[in-house]
C-alpha cells in the first residue's frame, strides 16, 4: 500500500519555484483554488522511493510570512492551520543562489515554526560562471537541516531532493533563530498564556495585517488579535517587525560568511546591459510596442492556417451527420446544433494557444517586470500602479485569472479599480467575434507592405480596449472615495532563457481550462438555441411550408431557393424568432437585425457565444456545407437592403463587444474577490451602457 | 540637508545609514534593504520614476517619494 505525504513549495518569486514543481510533477498536475477564497492552487503528485507519494503543493510566492498581499496570507494560513488538509508534513524552501541571503530570511521564518523544512538551492549551474562556493556540510550544521544544491532547468539534483523528502522523517525541527530576542518580556508573556502553542506562530498571528477579507484562521487564535494581548499599538508592532528582519538578517549574514565566497570579479552581468536597452526612454517603450505588434500579427496570421482547417472539417462534419443518420430531431440536433456550437469555440484554439504562449514567455523571460517599470509612471497617473499592468497585459487572455492577478497590489483602491477596468482589455473571447467581423468588412489588404489592414485593426481594437481601462481607472480614481496607502516595491529578476517545458505546461493547461469551461456554457446554450429555433406556435410556423409556396408560387423558384425561404420563415416564426423580434426594437438603431439580437443577447453568458449563436441559427436556417463566415457575407439586411454586415454595422458590433461586460464567469469572480454584489452590479452597468452607446453612435455616424 | 536614495546619480553607491520616517514598508527591509548595506542607483525610468537600485544584490524598483525616505552615506 502507498502512503502519502504533503509536500509545500515554498519561496521567494523568481526562484524557479514553478520549474521545480514542473520537474517534480509533470503533467500529474492540477490548478484550483483555496477553499473559499479564488487564490490560485497548483497541486500535482510525485512518485518517490519505497512506495511513498508526495503530494505536492506550490504555494505562492511570497518574500516573508509577513503578509501584505492575499497572495502571500495563503502561505501563513496554510503554514499555521495544523488541522489543514494540505498542511505540509515537510516544507521545501526554494531559493536560488545569486539571491541566497534574502531568500534564507524565509527560510529562517518557516524554521521557526518548528516544522520539518528542506532547503533547496537552486540554479546551482551558475554557480561556476559566478565564481560562486558553498559550504554546504557548514551550512546544515548551522540551520540544522538539510541543503540541496540543484538546478531545475539542467534537471539536476532532483534525485536527491525527492530522497532528502523521502527521508524526511529525520529533519531536525528545532528552529534557528531565536525571534524573541526582540522583546523578551513581552514573547515570554506570551508563551505563558499559550503555553501548549509555538510562540512564533502567535507573533505571526498577531502581527498580521490581512485586510483583505475574511479568511478562515484557527479559532484559538481569534482572542489574540482582539483580545488582552493586543497591548502593542500597531508602530510598536512595526518596529518589531522591523528589528526582527534585522535579527534574522545578522544571523544570516554571519552564517553567509562562513559558508559563502564570491569572487567578485566576474563581468558585469547581462542584466545590466539588456536592462539599459530594455528600460530605455525611448527604445523600451519600442521594443514593447514591437512585441506587442508581432503578438497581435502572430494571432491573426499565423493561425488562419489551422483555423481555416478546423472551420472546414466541421462543417463537413455537420454535412456528413445530416445525410449520414436518419433524418429526425435527435440529428438535426447533433448536426444543427452541438457540432456548429461545438466548432465555434474548437476553431479558437490555435488563437489562444499563441496568446497564451506569448504571455507565459514574457513572464517566464523576466521581462514582465520590465513591463511594470515603464509603466509605473504612466499608470500612477490613472490611480494604477506598474503592478496593475500585469492584470492589465494578462487580460488579453482572460480576465478571470487577471482579476486573480491583481492579489499583489497591496493597496485596496489601487486593486478594487483595477478589478473593476480589467474587463475592458481585450480577452481571447472577443477574438473570435472580432476576427470574423473584422474579416467580414475590413479588406483584407497589405499598408505599406508590412502591416496587414485586418491585423492592425485587431491592434487597435486591444488599444481601444487598454485605453478604456486606463481612461476608466482614471475616473474611479477620481470618483471613488476609499483612502489609500500606497507603496511600490517590486524585485526586478535576472532574465532567464524561457523554459520549454514551462511554457508548454502553462499553454496546455490555460487552453484546456479555457476550452473545457466555454465549451460548456456554449453546448449548453447551443441546445437551448436549437431548441428555440426549431419549434415554434400557430399557423406560421406549423404550415410554413404552405404559405412560402405560395407567396411565391408566380416568381418560379427553385426548389433550394424555396426550401431556404421556407427554412427562414419558420425560424422567424419559432420561438426564438419571437425573441428577436421583441428585442429588435433596441438594436435596430445600431445596426442590427434580430438574429444578431439574439446572438447578443446569448452571449451575455459568454462572448465566444456569439459566434456558435450565429452559426447555429444559421445552420437551421440552411443546412448546406458552408462556413458561417461564407453565410454571414451572404445576410442581407431586411430593412435597408444590401449586405448585412457593412462598415458601418460590423465597426458598431466590434465596439459594443470592446466595452460589454458579457461574462458570467467574470462576474462571479469580481464578486468573490469583492465580497458582495455591488461592484458586479456597478461594473456590469456602466459597461453595458458605455458599450449600447459606442454603438450607437459609430452607426448612426458611419452609416 | 542630508543625501538620500532619491539623490543618488545613475550608477553611484552608496551606504544605507538610517530611514526618515517610520512607515518605510516592512517589504523593504525584507528585500536588504537595511542600514549599513550597499545600494547602486542603477537606472531611473522615463520621466524619472520609478528608480531601479541595486540593494546588496537584489535588483528593486521603489518610488522617488519612497527612496526619499532613506538616508544614505557615501561610499568610499
Amino acid at each position: 500500500m502507498s502512503r502519502s505525504i504533503n509536500v509545500a513549495l515554498i519561496g521567494n518569486p523568481n526562484t524557479g519555484k514553478t520549474s521545480l514543481f514542473n520537474r517534480l510533477t509533470g503533467l500529474n498536475q492540477k490548478v484550483g483554488n483555496y477553499p473559499g477564497i479564488t487564490v490560485e492552487k497548483k497541486e500535482g503528485v510525485c512518485k518517490l522511493d519505497r512506495g511513498l507519494k508526495a503530494h505536492i503543493l506550490d504555494l505562492p510566492g511570497t518574500y516573508s510570512l509577513n503578509t501584505s498581499s492575499l497572495d502571500e496570507s495563503v502561505v501563513v494560513e496554510t503554514l499555521l492551520n495544523r488541522n489543514s488538509r494540505d498542511f505540509p508534513d515537510v516544507a521545501v524552501v526554494v531559493s536560488d543562489i545569486e539571491n541566497l541571503k534574502r531568500n534564507l530570511l524565509l527560510f529562517t521564518q518557516i524554521k521557526d515554526l518548528e516544522i520539518p523544512t528542506i532547503l533547496v538551492i537552486n540554479m546551482a549551474d551558475r554557480m561556476e560562471r559566478k565564481a560562486i562556493t558553498l559550504d554546504i556540510e557548514q551550512m546544515e550544521i548551522e540551520l540544522n537541516t538539510k541543503v540541496v544544491l540543484i538546478s531545475a532547468r539542467k534537471n539536476r539534483g532532483i534525485d536527491d531532493l525527492k530522497d532528502a523528502i523521502t527521508q524526511y522523517k529525520t529533519l531536525k525541527t528545532d528552529p534557528c533563530v531565536n525571534a524573541s530576542v526582540i522583546d523578551p518580556e513581552y514573547f515570554e508573556r506570551l508563551r505563558k498564556a499559550y503555553p501548549q502553542q509555538l510562540v512564533y506562530k502567535l507573533w505571526l498571528v498577531i502581527t498580521q495585517d490581512v485586510n483583505f477579507g475574511k479568511v478562515d484562521r484557527n479559532r484559538d487564535f481569534d482572542q489574540l488579535k482582539s483580545g488582552s494581548f493586543n497591548i502593542k499599538s500597531e508602530e510598536d508592532l512595526k518596529r518589531l517587525q522591523h528589528k526582527e528582519t534585522v535579527v534574522r538578517y545578522q544571523f544570516i549574514n554571519g552564517l553567509l560568511k562562513k559558508v559563502l565566497t564570491v569572487d567578485q570579479l566576474h563581468a558585469k552581468d547581462l542584466r545590466s546591459k539588456l536592462d539599459r536597452v530594455l528600460l530605455h526612454k525611448v527604445w523600451g517603450y519600442l521594443i514593447f510596442f514591437l512585441i506587442l505588434l508581432v503578438i497581435f500579427q502572430a494571432i491573426y496570421d499565423w493561425s488562419s492556417y489551422p483555423m481555416d482547417w478546423i472551420d472546414q472539417l466541421f462543417a463537413s462534419f455537420s454535412a456528413i451527420t445530416a445525410s449520414s443518420l436518419p433524418a429526425g430531431p435527435l440529428t438535426s440536433l447533433i448536426a444543427e446544433g452541438i457540432i456548429p456550437g461545438l466548432g465555434g469555440i474548437v476553431i479558437f484554439i490555435p488563437q489562444i494557444a499563441f496568446l497564451f504562449f506569448f504571455i507565459s514567455l514574457l513572464e517566464e523571460s523576466g521581462y514582465m517586470s520590465r513591463v511594470v517599470f515603464l509603466m509605473d509612471h504612466i499608470m500612477k497617473k490613472f490611480g494604477l500602479s506598474g503592478k496593475s499592468v500585469v492584470p492589465l497585459v494578462s487580460g488579453t487572455a482572460c480576465a478571470i485569472p487577471a482579476v486573480m492577478a491583481t492579489r499583489n497590489i497591496e493597496d485596496w483602491k489601487e486593486r478594487l479599480i483595477t478589478i473593476l477596468v480589467v474587463p475592458f482589455t481585450t480577452c481571447s473571447a472577443r477574438l473570435p467575434v472580432y476576427l470574423i467581423i473584422i474579416a467580414l468588412v475590413i479588406p483584407d489588404q497589405d499598408l505599406w507592405w508590412i502591416f496587414n489592414l485586418q491585423g492592425l485593426t485587431l491592434m487597435l481594437l486591444y488599444l481601444l480596449g487598454f485605453g478604456a481601462a486606463i481612461f476608466s481607472a482614471w475616473v474611479l480614481n477620481k470618483v471613488l472615495p476609499i483612502k489609500r496607502k500606497t507603496f511600490f516595491v517590486m524585485e526586478m529578476p535576472a532574465y532567464k532563457l524561457p523554459m520549454g517545458k514551462n511554457v508548454l505546461i502553462t499553454v496546455i493547461e490555460k487552453t484546456k481550462s479555457f476550452v473545457l469551461g466555454a465549451g460548456k456554457i456554449i453546448m449548453a446554450i447551443s441546445i437551448v438555441l436549437w431548441v428555440l429555433a426549431s419549434y415554434g406556435l400557430g399557423e406560421q410556423f406549423t404550415n410554413a411550408d404552405e404559405i412560402v409556396t405560395q407567396q411565391y408560387a408566380s416568381q418560379n423558384l427553385s426548389q433550394t431557393e424555396l426550401d431556404q425561404k421556407i427554412a427562414s420563415h419558420e425560424l422567424e416564426h419559432s420561438f426564438i424568432g419571437y425573441i428577436g423580434k421583441a428585442i429588435e426594437p433596441a438594436v435596430r438603431p445600431l445596426g442590427y437585425d434580430w438574429k444578431i439580437g439574439i446572438a447578443i443577447v446569448s452571449s451575455f453568458a459568454a462572448r465566444e457565444v456569439f459566434v456558435g449563436t450565429l452559426a447555429t441559427i444559421y445552420s437551421v436556417e440552411s443546412s448546406e456545407e458552408e462556413t458561417i463566415k461564407n453565410r454571414m457575407q451572404a445576410e442581407t439586411n431586411p430593412i435597408l437592403g444590401g449586405p448585412l454586415f457593412t462598415f458601418a454595422s460590423g465597426i458598431s458590433l466590434l465596439l459594443f463587444y470592446a466595452f460589454a461586460m458579457q461574462c458570467m464567469s467574470t462576474l462571479a469572480i469580481v464578486k468573490r474577490e469583492t465580497n458582495g454584489w455591488k461592484w458586479p452590479a456597478v461594473q456590469f452597468t456602466a459597461m453595458t451602457l458605455i458599450a449600447y452607446f459606442a454603438a450607437l453612435g459609430a452607426f448612426q455616424i458611419l452609416q | 540637508m542630508e543625501k538620500t536614495i532619491a539623490h543618488l546619480k545613475r550608477g553611484e553607491i552608496a551606504i544605507i545609514k538610517n530611514f526618515k520616517e517610520t512607515d518605510v514598508p516592512l517589504k523593504l527591509l525584507e528585500m536588504g534593504c537595511l542600514p549599513g548595506n550597499l545600494v547602486t542607483m542603477m537606472q531611473s525610468a522615463p520621466f524619472q520614476d520609478p528608480i531601479y537600485l541595486n540593494i546588496n544584490g537584489t535588483h528593486l524598483a521603489i518610488r522617488r517619494e519612497t527612496a526619499a525616505k532613506i538616508n544614505v552615506d557615501p561610499y568610499v
